[in-house]
């Protein structure tokens, strides 16, 4: 059976280009890019390359880069060397929708090292408060650290605004790209953004490989200690192969930025449009008005996301849900309830996230199969069937 | 992903006996909807108290679904008084395995059972696991059935608990208590702890006693989520609440939160009193 995927929040497909340009260094370029040899030399251009094509995309310069293993590590980097960098700043800032990555880096430093930590809440659609953002941000803030879109929701954060607001007080400014990199136009060189994330699964190249950027100026000790290699901040020697394959899905990226946001969105609006007028009490999570083009999280009302998921697999259709019961946990997800989701609407959560390889055949084929799975579930479930509580919200 | 054997696939996906028998001889309802998963379950009874039809409706993920189709398998052809011998295990049995993070899925089960056959004999239609003190405030499950899981199924970790019955799997503030409970089953020495509650009181002493209760008991678990509850007046022993924030807008409160309150008020301050949501 043909998969349809559109779990592209949670990973992508390797680009078959991406793939090309790696697999050379894997076996005839296999040379170490410190190495004095032309044969090492030759490996270390490649780096470099990739470097470039990487600050392509963002807009910055490439010694602004630094590799590291995954978008995790760059999260778990960024905060840990700027509370090492600015000892005497107690306070840290983020929201309560953040990754994993993130809240619970942060949640460490508050438990077990005393940290002052203010996550700021978010409303019904997901929106922070810059109003709260500039009331709690203080001359004791050393990072504040905020998403730029959320992977469940797709809701985009203004970072713009965040970052000036941020700045005004003089701490740090990180913010965990991972899920807008690729998909929404950044442009560093007109945001005040200090630090940060890009992970390479979510943007067509492969697991294992992200990205922290670090502005020029800003104060960051090295993060693991060893050799010289990424200006002596991320010691080892370098994940070549990797390396080479983000260089190019970045520029893939770059390429599709438009494509991004036009073909694709529109098919995530097809989708939206499709489910909303045949599926019985749906709701958009999120706020329409910022949200990233790939990405349509929404409720069905009486039913449970795993059970949809699993209807939906046996049509071959690969998607998520913030529902409690998918990942083992017993609550649903923290995003949805942090925005106030009722828990019957939050049980009920699917997120589908498309790619630049989504067609329009896929996405009418789940418009079709959709709806009989949340009728066939509606007609189960103790709750669905009473009409006074579908129209009461 | 979950591991799911093939009979619980093939239950969730060709689930028998779904739907509601139309004037019942006995009714089950448990769960919620803020719990994430609900069943009731109807049973018609021919002769000699034995099951002729059984049906459910379930709103929950793939296993309690399976869970809930096996169960109506199991007691249809039981005499009332076999099915009440019927355990979480046996539902767990006959679907070959549920995961371990599931297995308070085949627990509804039996508790759906359990409700029914109650229902059938007392004409009660309370929630099972509303009997005694609520430990668990985030699901909403007491004592008894946590001692009861700890005892049918031989726990003795916290996070099997959970796993059987959802307790502590909220905020977690119950799991020391739950803990407790576990060494108490499992033959340890503990007194069961009551609740302090004074003899006799005034008005103003009771008033005083809710608002307390409110704030330490229920209050907490309700403002994780974003919601809150006032209280409003007290009128002998009506009590008037009215749900704040996401809890004035859950289609479930009607169902869980004046449980929740209405039996913690009964624990720690009086057995008489009665809960009413008012719209403020
Ligand atoms: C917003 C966000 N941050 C961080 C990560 C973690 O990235 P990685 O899987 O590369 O560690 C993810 C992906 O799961 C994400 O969606």
């Amino acid at each position: 059976m043909k998969t349809i995927y559109l779990d592209n929040n949670a990973t992508t497909r390797t680009d078959d280009e991406v793939l090309d340009a790696m697999r050379p260094y894997f076996s005839d370029l296999y040379g170490n890019p410190s190495s004095m040899h032309a044969f090492g030399g030759q490996v270390a251009h490649a780096v470099a390359r990739a470097r470039e094509q990487v600050a392509a995309l963002i807009h910055c310069s490439p010694s602004e880069i630094f590799f590291t293993s995954c978008g995790t590590e760059s999260d778990n980097t960024a905060i840990h060397s700027t509370l090492e960098a600015y000892p005497e700043r107690r306070h840290i800032v983020t929201t309560r929708v953040e990754h994993p990555a993130v809240r619970v880096t942060c949640r460490h430093f508050q438990s077990r090292h005393g940290y002052r930590l203010s996550e700021l809440p978010v409303d019904s659609q997901g929106r922070l408060s810059l109003d709260l953002l500039e009331q709690t941000v203080d001359d004791d803030t050393a990072i504040v650290s905020i998403m730029h879109a959320n992977n469940e929701t797709g809701v985009v954060f203004p970072i713009e605004r965040i970052a000036q607001i941020v700045k005004s007080h003089g701490g740090v400014f990180h913010t965990d790209a991972v899920q807008t990199a690729g998909k929404i136009p950044i442009d560093l060189r007109r945001t005040p953004i200090d630090l940060m994330s890009i992970s390479g699964h979510k943007i067509h190249a492969p697991k294992g490989i992200g990205v922290l950027y670090v502005r020029h100026g800003t104060h960051l000790p090295p993060f693991i200690m060893g050799g010289h290699q990424e200006q002596g901040k991320r010691a080892g020697t370098e994940n070549v192969p990797h390396i080479v394959g983000l260089g190019k899905a970045c520029e893939l990226a770059l390429r599709h930025l438009d494509e991004e946001n036009t073909r694709v969105r529109a098919l995530r609006d097809r989708l939206r449009e499709g489910l909303m007028a045949r599926c019985m009490d749906p709701y958009i999570n999120g706020d329409p008005d910022s949200c990233l083009p790939n990405t349509l999280n929404i409720s069905f009302e009486f039913v449970e996301g795993e059970a949809i998921l699993l209807h939906m697999d046996a049509f071959g259709i690969a998607a998520s849900s913030g529902s409690a019961c998918t990942s083992g946990a017993l609550e649903p997800s923290h995003v949805l309830r942090a925005m106030g989701v009722p828990f019957t609407r939050a049980h009920g959560s699917i997120r589908f996230s498309l790619s630049r390889y989504t067609t329009q055949d896929e996405i009418d084929y789940v418009i079709e199969k959709t709806p009989p799975i949340i009728e066939k579930l509606r007609r189960m479930s103790p709750f669905g069937r009473k009409p006074e509580m579908s129209t009461k919200t | 992903m979950w591991d799911y054997t093939d009979t619980v696939k093939d239950h969730f996906r060709n689930p028998r006996n779904v739907g509601e028998i139309e004037n019942p001889d006995c009714v089950g309802e448990v769960g919620s909807l803020a719990c994430g998963d609900a069943l009731k379950l109807t049973i018609r009874l021919g002769e000699g108290e034995r099951i002729a039809d059984a049906k459910f409706l379930t709103f929950g993920c793939a296993s309690a679904i399976a869970s809930s189709s096996a169960l109506t398998e199991i007691v249809k052809g039981m005499t009332l008084a076999e099915a009440e011998k019927v355990t979480n295990q046996d539902i767990a049995d006959y679907l070959g395995e549920l995961p371990e993070q599931k297995m308070h899925c085949s627990v509804m089960g039996r508790e759906a059972l359990e409700a029914a056959i109650r229902n059938y004999r007392t004409g009660s239609t309370e929630k099972v696991g509303l009997e005694g003190r609520v430990v668990c405030t985030c699901f909403g499950v007491t004592e008894t059935e946590i001692e009861r899981v700890v005892r049918e199924n031989d726990l003795s970790e916290i996070e099997q608990v959970t796993n059987y019955c959802k307790a502590g799997g909220g905020c977690g503030a119950c799991r020391s208590e739950i803990q407790k409970i576990v060494d108490r089953v499992r033959g340890a020495s503990e007194q069961p702890r009551t609740a302090p509650r004074p003899a006799r009181m005034t008005n103003i002493q009771k008033i005083k006693l809710i608002e307390e209760t409110i704030d330490r008991e229920i209050r907490p678990s309700l403002v994780k989520d974003g919601g809150d509850i006032e209280l409003i007046d007290v009128e002998g022993d009506r009590v008037l609440v009215s749900p704040r924030g996401t809890c004035s807008t859950c289609p479930a409160s009607p169902i869980t939160l004046k449980d929740l309150v209405e039996a913690k008020l009964r624990e720690f301050v009086s057995e008489e009193l009665r809960v009413e949501e008012v719209k403020a």
